[in-house]
């Protein structure tokens, strides 16, 4: 069996920023596995800008900042196999792959980085009545029809979902030919960015719906049309107030999912929130040498904190594989409530965290004017006032090293939200 | 008199902002809540501009199609006759990031550039 | 000049095909679809019953138990995943357990064997998971569970391989009777035959109309389904039956032979036979019913619902025979529910019925069995590499969620009666029927059709004619 240090699941942002990250904190064999036929992930088909501007302080398009990283990987050369499935990672961390070439091996790796992004929420998942011709895709789907092969999913489109790709869809159809009839969204805010709105759904006059949903998708062979309706605060459709469309397409943009069946396989403790693995402050697993950065851990709404945690998993799998598990003798848990949804990390060794840790999270309403309230046990550390949250946007919090440890009896970090 | 109204892009707040012009200039900025939604909302009213991204057909490549952009912004009103113009492109690979794909779109002036890098196949 | 046309690519009309090619003749199905299996008998409970529900003395009974008995071997012979797992009705104590009783001693009348009644803690102790108000419960251990397509679409192939031809996307517009022979008129094209067998599901009394005056009516009963993923595909491992009620067994939930977990049907009567559409009220009503027999069912694992139509006809039973006022017109009509498990002992009845009408020959080269597509799961490491090396495409894995590979598409389509479209090869792969629901697979499935069949992109359907995915190229729609 081969053994490798560090085998990383997955060539997209995180898999890139985590490798090069490893490679350059003395990490020398390492191997990133890709079930595409090129690195970058889901960035390839994402071919509209606005990416990289926190990482860069420029705009880059979704190719281009994958290929930033992919330049960076193949200067460090790092190898990687395209084209490979992984099948199965079991707790003792051995790697089971498949290709074409070397057909199924197993790989004994000293750390492992899970990177595999995330899927769609799908149709069935949202229980939208009706039938089930040609012509409903997930915006992801359409995305990669149109962006990377070059076809066209429709002509006249319903979109249900304002998150971000949705949006971007939006724009994308419209430009390509199609007449984009309406966005609708369950909730009564967008789960996209501002800019989107503004720049893929107003630049075009394409109307957005906001407390709607499918109600019925017509067609027997393709979509001919779909009903939208109002929801009431219990998002259940109100009769009266269905609006039939005639078109040939839905796309879905309801929501991703980290996709988890290799970590699940592996033992690897899930967070019913996130959907993702539980992690500590140096982003391992419950499963010592197992760490996960990126959309598998929690979605993201911008790449470059993907980027970012992403080299933080790739330094602490470093320096696990130099120096082996920390025999953390405290544990600090974070309690998030009161409008926090959850925080990756979910607990943290003071002991042992960098000097400065970036919690991330998301909010679960719209708030305005609120503050962050983080809590060590029941004293009130700091307050950090926010105009405006939204579930569509992740926020954060900094924790410092030595504040912690200055608390030498902490055991709850409770992060919520307050009225300013 | 004219009254523009607008939604600020510059943060997840959205702030409505009205603008009033007088003959084309911009008399008054109202209901932002920073200098940049003043700044924003300037430049929309006067000379909203856009980059503009789309695909255009590969052949010889590893790809079927290669990712483009304007390498800087176009006017606004002229986002479909860019698209338009990129209809009958194409190119063949390999191709690089950078590498001009069409030259001053649309009589915008500007370029339509590759995004992505595409390798030749075999 | 056929000796026999079917007219239904259905389970029915498959099995009686596969029955028929024992024989010397030359037989065609007529379909209207795009492929076999794509009525019906391709959105049901997938569950072989025990037969214990029927009316004794009923075709039903008759054929349920029959049917079921030859299941292990026909799914050996054929190469079907086909398994036992049981049943179980439940009685909760809001209902009367004399019911129980009275489902026992119909399904002893109508010879199945192995039923027991058992009290709460035996039934709770083979299913944990049953809902606290369960009182009792009748034990089927011959109940079983299939897959419906696998099963449809091998018996196809091996009467196609019997030398039955198959004429898809052929719907049947009129049957003339003349001197010596049946002329069906297709939207495509005319055939003869000396025989017609109605097969043709939810519009067998069209079809019967075409030819006799029987009068016989179907009814479309729609029963709509949730299909939920494999993580809880082992919350019951039996198939568990809420009492029946009067529109039919009542919502059941059951593991799947692929390890899903599946909640339904609901029974609604509906005027459009083509109505395979879902309902919110259909929908919602399904957990609600599901939870009467079992607890803690895991919803918000639902990966897809769908609904499928079952041909109720008046009468109550299965109408296997030749029309009274049309000689060598044999109806295979009202085959509801245990439609399915009755499958192969229908085929076997209609055969006879059939071979003795025209004197028919036994074919000394008859071939019994057909081979599957080949699951690479079930090989060892070595053999699965020595498959990769033979053929790469085994080492492409096309379906994350299902881990099907290209080479298993590939056998899918170039199969006799291969697939033809992103369906077609779901329900010969599993490729897309996993929980991101094709998402993933199939822009490449898409591919892969395009490039083996030829087509062009913009050709490749979901399920035949006007189902198309891309309409165009980008900029040119």
């Amino acid at each position: 069996m081969n053994t490798y240090d560090l085998v990383i699941i997955g060539g997209g942002p995180a898999g890139l920023a985590a490798a090069a990250s490893a490679k350059e904190n003395g990490i020398e064999h390492i191997l990133i596995l890709e079930r595409d036929k090129e690195l970058g992930g889901i960035l390839n088909q994402c071919i509209h800008n606005g990416f990289g501007l926190h990482t860069f302080k420029e705009e880059l398009t979704g190719p281009e900042y994958a290929s930033r990283f992919i330049k960076k990987v193949k200067n460090l050369q790092i190898p990687y196999k395209l084209n490979t499935m992984v099948m199965d990672v079991s707790p003792d961390k051995t790697v089971t792959a498949m290709n074409r070439t070397d057909g199924m091996f197993q790989i004994q790796a000293k750390a492992i980085i899970l990177a595999m992004g995330c899927r769609e929420r799908a149709r069935g998942a949202l229980n939208i009545p009706g039938y089930r011709p040609a012509g409903i895709f997930s915006a992801g789907t359409a995305q990669r029809l149109v962006n990377i092969e070059g076809y066209m999913p429709g002509k006249e489109v319903v979109i249900l979902g304002s998150g971000d790709i949705g949006l971007i869809m939006a724009r994308r159809m419209t430009l390509e030919g199609a007449k984009v009839k309406v966005v609708a969204e369950l909730m009564p805010y967008s789960g996209g960015l501002k800019r989107n709105i503004v720049q893929c759904l107003n630049d075009f006059d394409i109307p957005l719906k906001l407390s709607h949903t499918v109600v019925d998708i017509e067609g027997k062979k393709r979509v001919e049309a779909v009903t939208i309706a109002e929801v009431g605060p219990d998002k259940k459709p109100i009769p009266g107030t269905e609006e039939r469309y005639t078109c040939d397409t839905l796309l879905l943009s309801c929501g991703l999912i980290p996709e988890n069946e290799l970590s699940k396989n592996a033992g690897i403790l899930l967070n019913p929130v996130t959907s993702g693995p539980v992690v500590s402050d140096n982003l391992e697993t419950n499963i010592e040498g197992i760490f996960a950065c990126g959309n598998v851990l929690h979605v993201h709404d911008v790449v470059d904190y993907v980027s970012e945690e992403a080299a933080s998993a790739g330094k602490n799998a470093a320096s696990y594989i130099k120096n082996g598990k920390k025999n953390s003798k405290k544990t600090v848990t974070i309690y998030p409530t009161d409008g926090v949804r959850y925080t990756v990390p979910s607990s943290i060794h003071p002991e042992e965290m960098a000097d400065s840790l970036t919690v991330r999270f998301r909010v679960g309403d719209v708030y305005k004017n609120c503050t962050i309230a983080t809590y060590f046990d029941n004293e009130l550390i700091s307050k950090k006032k926010r105009p405006v949250m939204a579930p569509g946007e992740m926020e954060e919090i900094r924790l410092e090293k030595d504040i912690l440890n200055s608390y030498p009896h902490l055991s709850t970090i409770t992060i919520k939200i307050e009225e300013a | 008199m004219e009254k523009k109204e607008l939604t600020c892009i510059g943060c997840p707040l959205g702030c409505s902002i009205t603008v009033t012009l007088e003959q084309g200039e911009v008399t008054n900025v109202t209901g932002n809540t920073c200098k940049r939604g003043d700044i924003y909302a300037r430049k929309e009213v006067t000379n909203p501009t856009r980059i503009v991204t789309s695909s255009v057909k590969v052949t010889g490549g590893t790809s079927a199609m290669v990712s483009v952009k304007t390498k800087e912004d176009i006017p606004k009103s002229k986002i479909f006759d860019c698209t338009a113009a990129l209809k009958d492109v194409t190119v063949t690979a390999p191709v690089k990031i950078g590498d001009i794909i069409l030259e001053n779109a649309a009589g915008t002036g500007i370029p339509f550039i590759a995004t992505k890098n595409v390798d030749a196949a075999g | 000049m056929y000796d026999v046309a079917i007219i239904g690519a259905g389970v029915i009309g498959c099995a009686i095909a596969r029955e028929l090619s024992r024989y010397e003749i030359n037989a065609c199905v007529i379909e209207r679809e795009e492929d076999v299996c794509c009525g019906t008998s391709k959105a049901n409970s997938a569950i072989i019953h025990a037969g214990f529900d029927a009316t004794p003395g009923t075709l039903k009974a008759k054929l349920n138990v029959k049917g079921n008995a030859m299941m292990d071997d026909l799914s050996r012979d054929l190469d079907i995943p086909f398994k036992r797992n049981g049943s179980l009705v439940v009685c909760t104590k809001e209902q009367n357990p004399e019911y129980l009783h009275t489902l026992l001693k119909k399904g002893e009348e109508n010879g199945v064997p192995g039923l027991e009644i058992l009290n709460k803690f035996e039934a709770k102790k083979l299913e944990p998971n049953l809902a606290d108000d369960v009182i009792a419960a009748l034990y089927a251990p011959t109940g079983g569970i299939v897959c419906p397509f696998h099963f449809t679409i091998a018996l196809a192939e091996n009467a196609f391989a019997n030398g039955i031809s198959f004429f898809l996307n052929n719907k049947v517009e009129k049957i003339d009777k003349k001197d010596s022979c049946y002329e069906i008129t297709t939207d495509k094209q005319t055939f003869t035959a000396k025989a017609v067998v109605n097969a043709a599901g939810v519009y067998a009394d069209t079809i019967s109309a075409m030819a006799s005056k029987e009068n016989i009516h179907i009814t479309a009963r729609k029963g709509e389904y949730l299909l939920l993923d494999k993580s809880a595909g082992t919350h019951v491992n039996h198939t568990i039956f809420n009492l029946p009620g009067k529109m039919g067994k009542g919502v059941l939930v059951t593991p799947t032979i692929h390890g899903n977990l599946l909640v339904g049907p609901t029974a609604v009567d509906t005027e459009d036979k083509d109505g395979t559409n879902t309902t919110e009220k259909g929908l919602n009503s399904l957990s609600a019913t599901a939870a009467l027999s079992v607890k803690d069912l895991p919803m918000h694992q639902v990966i897809t619902s769908f609904a499928g139509l079952r041909a109720h006809e008046e009468g109550g039973d299965f109408i296997l025979r030749e029309a009274d006022d049309t000689p060598l017109f044999f109806e295979a009509a009202g085959i509801e529910s245990p439609g399915l498990s009755s499958a192969p002992a229908i085929g076997v009845m209609m055969a006879e019925l059939i071979k003795d009408r025209l004197h028919l020959e036994k074919k000394p080269d008859f071939i019994a069995t057909r081979k599957g597509i080949l699951n690479p799961t079930a090989l060892t490491l070595a053999e699965r590499n020595e498959l990769i090396r033979q053929q790469p495409a085994y080492g492409n894995i096309v379906c994350r969620c299902e881990m099907i590979t290209e080479g298993e598409i590939l056998d899918a389509i170039h199969r006799p009666l291969g697939a033809r479209s992103l369906d077609g090869v779901k329900r010969r792969t599993r490729a897309g029927m996993g929980r991101c629901q094709s998402g993933f697979c199939s822009p490449r499935t898409m591919e892969i059709l395009a490039r083996e069949l030829p087509l062009a992109m913009t050709e490749i359907t979901k399920c035949g004619p006007k189902s198309e995915i891309a309409l165009g190229h980008n900029k040119e729609i």
